[in-house]
């Protein structure tokens, strides 16, 4: 189990109970859990849509869609079922949020589940694991089982009139389906691409039903919300980002680990505070602030960054997945660029043109240019190409191996320079990676 | 849906609401660039070339997925629209092996088209590409990974336009491959399991998917098109052959319908796609072989064998009588052809002892039909008919393109398909009820359906209007009951399923002993008055003329282009004591007891028309051209000028009836001109129209024959045009007829067709590929 790390600054809300062994249903119970569900129960979908949207609760999965909002557009009545979705698929580089949540709080999200299926009238919610986190397959689906014999799930929810099921499912280690109509995809046994745009899930969902689906962060801070109430929820974070976020600060930083501040929280201060500082008390070269797909921010770029996805996207990055990786001044920018890119070519899914063939360009031309065999030209091309590949693909996967490409270029031209003329690679204990 | 008006460049446009912007574009002649986009098929926008600048959109959009609504602004056009397009391909062209001069597609390549046209002209691309091996997946589909666009094409056309879901998507992103079905292990290769239809390779916008039969054989640009209809089934695809010209004549490279004009659109089945090579057998019949003194088939020349025929088939008219003489007509020959047999049985050889191998009870259907006109369903109605009941066949299996309408139209137009069968077909997929019959079940089934008790009944009952296709299995008294019971009904219409390609034009041009031409009855008063010598009495059938035979009161058999010997599994000894003369593609059972043999053409080879089993009437054009045969129009217009009719009684040429020979017998039919002069002038006729060309006796059909008042204008202009079995004059009660236990369907299936399946190497390889090699693979 992953050593929990904590700092003074930090707001416990859906980290309240980790480490507090509150994967066991009756302590979860006693550090007042199902008490939210109960209560939903009680007061209706409309109650809970409204909470919801008061609350300020932006989508943690990266887009930041108001999550009461979302909730709303299903519509009441339909022939067909409808269904709660929870995208467990955490597959972005430099974001570990979601599985210390399905680790330490399952019911979090089982509880959560259960909420957004009342709010919008579903029996059926479907738990959707990452494939690489088989491993916590058993622990969500011991709670799911702990939750039915107490008589929380089955045909009468805590004795009431109302149904609702879970079902938990794991991918089979495929990036694109951490995209919502990927994902639903695959949980029907197709093969994991994306869907055609409109219509929307919540119009035409899973199996055709209205879906809603919501990353396990915002599923498992549903709960909360309804504890606290959405004022208070409100209150804690910054203007529309109403709440706290785990962040999970990783990369060349002296404490590493997954923190949860409120939304809005200065990014410098993230770094040197509650990280420690860069490793080695070595120099800030560079930040990615949301995941490995944001484009990345230089140190001045982050003197007065607030981290909520209005302040980050103003600057020309975004919140995205809340992965904040670190990178010090001992790291090859190009090197750095070709990792990025190596792990989107290898998730493509293959669909359409732009993605497919363009994040293989990227990764062949980077890897030469890495290895000191690139042009003054090359520099060029691959701005090129990522600039003919942002706003072109099929979904956003091509966007976020484009966007991260581009800042790259943009910012760091002068160290992709350095590389030409036969150079060796100037940080040159990394070179051995430079053969992929 | 309502009208809703958009601008495109500029241009205010209108089309219902909803409708796909690449669409309505398409119709406006503003032209969208796409490689996944493929009308009729599910959506992709995996290409992402059809890209077009909506009015506050912040991204492009695609135009195959946007649909118009009121007021929307599209620029289609502009230099952000281009360089999308542009570095789009270049991302294609990177991974691309531009082997262009040796690939089959080049010269007719979407992506060469589209490069050429968006100028991706300098590779920005230094790497290695990828590459893989070509895949040999079946006799027919060759599959070759680089130079692939994954456009998806043929995976959605197989899935959801063949109902077969044969093809797929292996590995992810760039390492993505089309994969069939049966996937090669411990080394071994790939196999496609299907229905060979080729329609990947049809649809494939580049050159990834090649077939068999055409690969490194030609450029496109080398070859002629020929539009005109396959020779194999029922059904009547529209056919574009690729022709090329050899040193003595014309060889069939490809058989295609790129062009997606006529009944089937861009539709072909193995058959239609592959079948063609027959033309090409070594063992075609070449030139006339005469029986000689010794009892052995000799080569001989024309002159030599028509005058050898003709004054033998007259010596037996004049000796014995006409009564004397039979006369087998050929269930694929042209309209004209049939036409011309009857007459000259009927007027030259003076007998009614004609008829044909029956596969279907057409005589039956037109009786019962007869007096009501417009009841019959072509494959326009059956494409566009809201519900359809299938009572018997198996269309899948025996008529693919009218198994290829019915899905299209469940699919697209969410017609209802109702199935009555005594056993389950594939079609079943598609039904909205089925219902499983008795053995012998179709006599009863208007009756159960009267009833109206089960659910099945229920629905179709329900129907408003419909379209009831029936199979070989119902002859006779089976057929007037369904039909009785539609017309009772009101709004339904029939077709009738069979075989061969113009198996229908055989039975409406009257190869009946006892019907004539449009079904009308030999005793009716007056028929046919203007044939000279037209016997009163109906002739012989097909087995009794074998039967005279055998008794040996059969002087002399005529064959044209039929195999009764293997058909009625005759004894050879049977027509030993017979004047046999056999025109044919092949050395037939029948021909290799001939006397003499005329080396005829394929309907590939000749021009004229052919009706399909809904009553399509279609034209045909000569495509190949082969040294030696001759159409059979030709030949008997030449055997009744060697017997000394007077030519212009058989065939009304020049007579100012047809006034114009409308460029068949010069035009297309290269080459036929000369010898059409030469014979003129041995004749001393007028040179203006050819009594060889079919279309001079068209006038004369249309005027006789009830139901063939076609519309010329459309007919020349290669569409299909309807005839009218409900035409028929008079009434014969369909008890009274005497064909429906004659009737044998042939039940040919995706890769057989009769005589010229035998003969067609691609066809028997296809077969033996199914049968075999998967089922080899199928045991490991």
């Amino acid at each position: 189990m992953p050593r929990l790390v904590s700092h003074p600054d930090e707001v416990k809300i859906v980290s309240r109970r980790f480490g507090k062994g509150a994967a066991n249903i009756d302590r979860y119970i006693e550090l007042g859990g199902y008490e939210s569900a109960k209560k939903c129960l009680e007061k209706g979908p409309d109650w809970i849509i409204d909470e919801m949207k008061a609350s300020g609760l932006r989508g943690r999965g990266g887009a930041g869609f108001p999550t009461g909002m979302k909730w709303s557009f299903v519509p009441k009545q339909s022939p067909k079922p409808k269904y709660v979705l929870v995208n467990g698929d955490e597959s972005e580089p430099g974001t570990c949020k979601d599985h210390l949540i399905f680790l330490h709080d399952p019911h979090a999200v089982i509880e959560g589940t259960l909420i957004a299926g009342l709010a919008i009238g579903a029996k059926i919610g479907f738990i959707y694991l990452r494939g690489e986190y088989r491993y916590l397959l058993d622990i969500m689906e011991k709670a799911v089982a702990d939750a039915y014999s107490k008589g929380f799930l089955g045909k009468k929810i805590f004795g009431s009139k109302t149904e609702f099921q879970i079902i938990t499912q794991t991918g089979a280690g495929a990036y694109e389906v951490g995209e919502e109509s990927a994902l639903m995809e695959s949980l029907e046994g197709k093969r994991g691409v994306p869907r055609i745009k409109p219509p929307f899930p919540a119009v035409v969902g899973l199996y055709g039903g209205p879906t809603v689906i919501n990353n396990a962060e915002t599923i498992a801070s549903v709960p909360h919300v309804i504890e606290m109430g959405a004022a208070a929820y409100a209150a804690v974070g910054s203007p529309r980002n109403g709440g706290t976020r785990l962040f999970g600060l990783s990369g060349h930083v002296e404490r590493p680990g997954v923190y949860e501040l409120p939304m809005g929280y200065n990014l410098k201060k993230m770094i040197y505070e509650v990280g420690g500082g860069v490793c080695g008390g070595r120099t800030l070269k560079a930040v990615v602030p949301g995941g490995s797909s944001t484009p990345v921010l230089l140190p001045e770029e982050i003197e007065n960054l607030g981290m909520d996805f209005d302040q980050v996207g103003k600057a020309g990055s975004m919140l995205g997945s809340g992965g904040v990786v670190v990178i010090d001044d001992q790291t090859c920018i190009v090197e750095f660029a070709l990792r990025t890119i190596s792990f989107y070519q290898h998730e493509s899914c293959g669909w359409c043109i732009p993605c497919r063939e363009g994040t293989d360009w990227l990764k062949k031309s980077l890897t030469r240019f890495h290895a000191g065999f690139g042009e003054a030209k090359d520099i060029d091309n691959i701005q090129y190409l990522a600039e003919n590949m942002l706003g072109r693909t099929f979904c956003p996967l091509g966007d976020a191996a484009a966007m991260p490409t581009l800042a790259f270029v943009k910012k760091f031209r002068k160290e992709f320079e350095d590389h030409l003329n036969g150079k060796p690679c100037p940080f040159a204990r990394h070179v051995e990676m430079a053969v992929v | 849906m309502a009208d809703v008006t958009f601008t495109v460049d500029g241009k205010k446009l209108t089309a219902p609401a909803g409708t796909l912007l690449i669409e309505a574009c398409r119709k406006a002649g503003i032209e969208i660039p796409a490689f996944c986009y493929y009308p009729g098929l599910s959506l992709q926008a995996a290409c992402r070339m059809c890209v077009v600048r909506q009015e506050k959109v912040p991204k492009l959009q695609t135009a195959c997925t946007t649909t118009v609504a009121e007021g929307q602004v599209f620029i289609t056009e502009s230099e952000e629209i281009a360089q999308a397009r542009k570095a789009t391909i270049q991302l294609l062209l990177g991974n691309h092996p531009l082997d262009c001069p040796v690939c089959d597609a080049g010269g007719e390549c979407e992506l060469q088209d589209m490069t050429f046209k968006y100028g991706a002209g300098e590779s920005l691309y230094a790497e290695a590409k990828h590459h893989r091996d070509e895949q040999q997946w079946s006799p027919a589909v060759f599959y070759d990974r680089p130079r692939c666009i994954l456009c998806y094409r043929c995976i959605r056309m197989c899935g959801e336009g063949m109902d077969v879901w044969a093809l797929g998507v292996q590995n992810r992103g760039v390492s993505s491959v089309i994969a069939p079905n049966i996937l090669g292990t411990d080394g071994g290769s790939n196999q496609l399991d299907c229905e060979q239809c080729g329609m990947c390779i049809d649809v494939c916008p580049v050159g990834a998917l090649t077939s068999g039969s055409y690969r490194y054989k030609t450029r496109p640009w080398e070859m002629n098109h020929v539009s005109t209809v396959c020779t194999h089934c029922a059904d009547g695809c529209k056919v574009t052959l690729g022709v090329r010209q050899t040193g003595d004549g014309a060889e069939i490279i490809r058989s295609d319908n790129r062009d997606k004009s006529g009944i089937n659109g861009d539709f072909l089945c193995a058959k239609g796609r592959f079948g063609f090579d027959f033309v090409e057998n070594p063992e075609r019949l070449t030139q006339p072989l005469v029986r000689n003194s010794e009892g052995k088939l000799e080569p001989a020349t024309w002159e030599h064998a028509l005058r050898f025929a003709a004054a033998k088939l007259k010596e037996v008219r004049d000796s014995k009588g006409g009564a004397a003489i039979g006369v087998v007509g050929s269930n694929r020959t042209t309209n004209e052809e049939n036409y011309l047999l009857q007459k000259f049985a009927r007027t030259v050889l003076h007998t009614n002892n004609i008829d044909h191998e029956r596969t279907t009870d057409y005589a039956a259907f037109a009786r019962a039909l007869a007096g009501h006109k417009g009841k019959t369903a072509s494959l326009r109605d059956i494409a566009a008919a809201p519900a359809i009941l299938l009572v018997g066949g198996n269309p899948t299996e025996e008529h693919p393109l009218l198994a290829w309408l019915l899905r299209t139209n469940v699919r697209l137009n969410r017609a209802r398909l109702y199935v009555a069968n005594t056993s389950p077909i594939k079609l079943d997929r598609q039904a909205a009820a089925t219902q499983e019959l008795p053995p012998g079940g179709y006599k009863d089934l208007a009756a159960f359906l009267d009833l109206g008790k089960s659910d099945f009944s229920k629905a179709v009952l329900a129907e408003e209007s419909l379209v009831v296709i029936f199979g070989q299995e119902l002859r006779g008294p089976a057929v007037e009951r369904l039909v009785q019971w539609g017309l009772k009904r009101g709004n339904v219409r029939f077709a009738y399923l069979g075989d061969h390609a113009n198996s229908r034009g055989a039975a409406d041009m009257g190869l009946f002993p006892d019907l004539l031409p449009g079904y009308v009855p030999i005793t009716e008063p007056g028929a046919f008055a203007e044939y000279p010598n037209l016997p009163a009495a109906p002739g012989k059938s097909l087995p009794e003329l074998l039967a005279a035979a055998n008794n040996g009161d059969l002087g002399a058999l005529l064959v044209v282009g039929a195999n009764p010997v293997l058909g009625l599994k005759t004894d050879p000894a049977t027509l030993k004591d017979t004047f046999v003369v056999v025109q044919d593609l092949f050395l037939t059972e029948t021909a290799a007891l001939a006397d003499v043999i005329f080396p005829a053409a394929s309907l590939y080879e000749k021009s004229g028309t052919v009706t399909n089993t809904y009553g399509d009437l279609q034209m045909v054009r000569k495509a190949a051209d082969r040294p030696g045969v001759k159409p059979e129009f030709e030949i008997l217009v030449r055997l009744a000028g060697a017997m000394g009719v007077d030519v212009k009684t058989l065939v009304p040429f020049g007579t100012g009836a047809v006034s114009a020979d409308l460029g068949q017998s010069r035009g297309v039919q290269a080459g036929e001109a000369d010898r059409h002069a030469v014979w003129l002038e041995a004749n001393g006729i007028e040179p203006r129209l050819s009594p060889f060309d079919p279309f001079a006796i068209l006038d004369e059909i249309a005027r006789l024959v009830p139901g063939y008042a076609v519309d010329r204008v459309n007919l020349f202009g290669a569409n299909d045009v309807r005839t009218d079995p409900g035409a028929a004059p008079g009434f014969v009660p369909v008890s009274a007829l005497t064909g429906a236990d004659l009737v044998a369907p042939a039940h040919d299936g995706l890769f057989t067709s009769a005589a010229l399946g035998r003969y067609s190497p691609a066809l028997r390889e296809l077969e033996r590929h199914q049968a075999h090699e998967l089922a080899e693979t199928a045991a490991d």
